[in-house]
């Protein structure tokens, strides 16, 4: 028995309410971020993931709001991601209540950016967050390249040597999300997750493309993940965490039940 | 009303402690302060602390709360969180060796880049996540809490006390390491009450229920 691997549910949030989107168009209303806070902490999720993917800045005070409002009742760890560019918003937002912040645009325009701010409030708060496709063809031997702007932008930059440099700088956990497989539910893409898991020595989240519960094992098992993330699965209500976490124990994964 | 006391020193994230507490707090006052007055005056003290431990003590000098720590830690309930607890020990192996508040005695040790469990598989370091905590004796700290419940943990250094009747709980993560330390009436944790839900706001009850006396 030791370290349980985490199930954390994924909220993207646009205007103080949880959206999903389907590659980033079919965006569909998920109800209140708190409320959906709470019934996964009720569920047993091992920690929550607030992506701000509201456009306009002007808008941003809504999601201090949302995690001050979470962090009041749910006692379980809080990381918010999204529009996270300066030492001033990581500072807002560790206030606010959050644990953690995911640092991800602004760590490729400026990698010096989480340097600073492992320094300045330790790296156990500093995630950051990566969006990888795969540039490789089929005969290849897999490479994988980082995007930005919601995986609109390439930036010729590798995914793996990205995630050891950001480990360097100092980042105390990867968020890995592949932009081919996010909205499709079609399960993690495991080749990734497993090379950037092995390439760093600080814990890795699988996230993009969870449709099923199986899914879940795969990225842990396979990919040897150390946490897993999924939004939609959760949102409506296909599956309650609690049933994921039956699912992993059943498959030998050690979870807190 | 009786008051509990968050110590202030600039460093991380005590509101986050200081909500927990309030969550439990049954109409104690939680106040959150670095002034020696205040904390003297509380009658329960609680040092939290994130983040690299060099800033730590030097952020707790600099807000000139080094010597009131060392004045209630004498007489009042006492709660060590995380850093908070790794800060009472003689000396941390971090940030290229720091002393530390001298309170208890023994060392602050890295968890090493080759970490691994016992069946050779690689250990991530920070140990981030929930870790079973086991009760090595009986506290009231630990009522109503069952053996091997699981705490949130992030950290990549540990507590080696130099007397290992300190250690109130043990955690195994490729070693096995002193994850709660008491004596009197001080206890320390190296897992976040805060962020443990149900089993952590346990824990916060006790703490806000005891009287600093121990079986």
């Amino acid at each position: 028995m030791g370290l349980a691997k985490r199930i954390i549910p994924c909220l993207d949030v646009d205007n103080g309410r949880v959206v999903k989107g389907v590659k980033f168009l079919d965006i569909r209303d998920a109800g209140d971020p708190v409320e959906i806070a709470r019934r996964y902490d009720e569920q047993g999720a091992d920690e929550l993931t607030f992506l701000d993917i509201t456009a306009s800045s002007d808008n941003r005070e809504t999601m201090v709001h949302v995690v001050e409002q979470v962090a009041g009742e749910v006692f379980i760890p809080l990381t918010v991601g999204g529009g996270i560019r300066t030492s001033a918003d990581i500072r807002r937002m560790l206030n606010a209540g959050a644990d953690k912040v995911g640092i991800n645009t602004a760590a490729v325009f400026n990698p010096e950016f989480v340097k600073e701010a492992a320094d300045r409030f330790g790296s156990q708060c500093i995630v950051v967050a990566i969006d990888a496709k795969c540039v490789s063809t089929a005969d290849e031997t897999p490479r994988w390249e980082i995007f930005t702007h919601g995986g609109r932008k390439p930036t010729g930059i590798d995914a793996v040597e990205w995630a050891r440099r950001m480990v360097d700088y100092g980042a105390g956990e990867i968020l890995l999300t592949s932009m081919d497989r996010d909205g499709t539910k079609s399960g993690f893409d495991l080749p990734l997750v497993r090379a950037v898991s092995e390439a760093v020595r600080v814990p890795v989240i699988a996230s993009g493309g969870v449709g099923n519960l199986d899914h879940l094992v795969d990225g842990i098992v396979q990919g040897h993940a150390d946490a897993v993330l999924a939004a939609s699965i959760f949102h409506f209500c296909e599956y309650t965490i609690e049933q994921a976490k039956q699912r992993m124990a059943q498959a030998g994964i050690e979870v807190r039940l | 009303m009786t008051t509990v006391a968050v110590i202030d020193y600039g460093m991380g994230n005590l509101h986050s402690v200081a909500k927990a507490l309030e969550h439990v707090a049954d109409g104690q006052q939680v106040i959150v302060t670095h002034d020696p007055e205040r904390i003297r005056a509380a009658d329960r003290v609680v040092l939290p602390g994130v983040g690299a431990i060099r800033d730590c003590m030097a952020e707790m000098a600099r807000q000139g709360v080094v010597d009131v720590i060392h004045e209630v830690v004498r007489e009042k309930p006492f709660l060590g969180v995380c850093v908070g607890m790794q800060a009472l020990m003689d000396f941390s192996a971090e940030n290229g060796g720091t002393p530390c508040l001298g309170i208890l005695p023994g060392r602050v040790e890295y968890f090493g880049d080759s970490l691994a469990a016992q069946d050779g598989e690689r250990l991530k370091v920070p140990h981030m996540g929930w870790n079973q905590v086991h009760q090595e004796r009986a506290h009231p700290l630990w009522d109503g809490i069952g053996q091997d419940a699981r705490f949130y943990f992030v950290h990549s250094y540990y507590v080696r006390p130099s007397e290992p009747a300190l250690t109130a709980a043990s955690t195994e993560y490729g070693v096995t390491f002193t994850a709660a330390v008491a004596r009197e009436n001080v206890f320390a944790v190296q897992f976040h009450p805060e962020k443990s839900q149900h089993a952590g706001l346990a824990l916060y009850a006790n703490f806000l229920r005891w009287d600093g006396s121990t079986p």
